[in-house]
């Protein structure tokens, strides 16, 4: 079994160039800066806060913070790695509005029982995304996604969907790399097991699937 | 080994971030078990589903719209000056 393709990452050489020139005034610079990350901007705060008003909201809020705190990115880690950062704060703020009640943070308490442990080991059809047209998919991932919590998610589209490293995921959200492995590991068991229901391979019998 | 002990190892395994006789004795588990075959496949499977879905893709209108907001702020910023945030 093959280990899975990272997403290929975006070229980084002229990227401190850009960050420089953006600090000394240059406004076209940081706009290159918001062509080269703003859609992954937008993914992250959509996967974060399940609402597309917010997620726009966080695309212009976390690219205004960048630029007007250029001053405080030192070049330490990457220019990518410390906007998302900035992203999935002022994603978990607008969580945090819409859903007072709930307190939503990073850090929240991981249940430390055997909870992912596989309950629904069915093997999948050979192509299951196959079974369903793109809207049905998008439905099915998008609710099953939204099923987990805040905190699980987070890690989750920052390592498999976005590609970034165990060590810039720990680094973007402020936790521990054993801290990022555990909830990885939990994220994908669990999405895992809830699409299972729709992608298991079914017997031949009707004919249709 | 156990199945749960493959479990706690799947992330690192399927990150290909293992030493080699760690992945030999998690592969001498997958060759027997079935289950934890179908976890560790499915699991995959899962992943690349997510990666390659284009769930919540920016369209290019709605992308162009942020970024001239986004870039006219910005030049307004830049006018007024400096200022705490």
């Amino acid at each position: 079994m093959t280990a899975i393709q990272q997403r290929a990452s975006e070229p980084v050489s002229d990227e401190l160039a850009l960050v420089q020139a953006a600090k000394g005034g240059d406004v076209g610079s940081f706009e290159e800066l918001v062509r080269r990350y703003d859609r992954n901007v937008f993914r992250i705060a959509q996967h974060i806060t399940q609402n597309r008003e917010d997620a726009e909201d966080v695309v212009q809020d976390a690219f205004l913070k960048a630029y007007s705190n250029l001053e405080q990115f030192q070049g330490q880690s990457k220019f990518y790695t410390w906007l998302v950062r900035i992203a999935v704060n002022e994603a978990l703020m607008k969580l945090r509005r819409r859903r007072p009640e709930r307190m939503v943070s990073l850090d929240e308490e991981v249940k430390t029982e055997d909870d992912s442990l596989p309950r629904e080991v069915a093997d999948w059809s050979p192509n299951p995304e196959q079974q369903y047209n793109q809207a049905e998919l998008r439905e099915i991932l998008g609710r099953t996604i939204q099923g987990l919590p805040p905190s699980f998610r987070t890690v989750f589209v920052l390592r498999d969907v976005e590609g970034l490293s165990t060590e810039e995921t720990a680094d973007a959200l402020d936790l521990s790399i054993p801290a990022v492995k555990s909830r990885l590991l939990r994220a994908r068991l669990q999405l895992r097991e809830r699409l299972s229901r729709f992608f298991q391979r079914r017997e031949s019998g009707d004919g249709t699937k | 080994m156990k199945c749960s002990e493959f479990l706690q190892e799947l992330t690192n395994y399927l990150d290909e971030a293992l030493d080699e006789r760690t992945k030999t004795e998690l592969e001498e588990h997958l060759a027997w078990c079935h289950n934890c075959y179908v976890v560790c496949d499915t699991t995959k499977k899962t992943i690349e589903i997510y990666r390659d879905s284009q769930l919540y893709e920016l369209p290019d209108d709605l992308r162009t719209r942020l970024r001239t907001a986004i870039i006219s702020k910005c030049q307004a910023r830049k006018k007024a000056g400096p200022r705490e945030v």
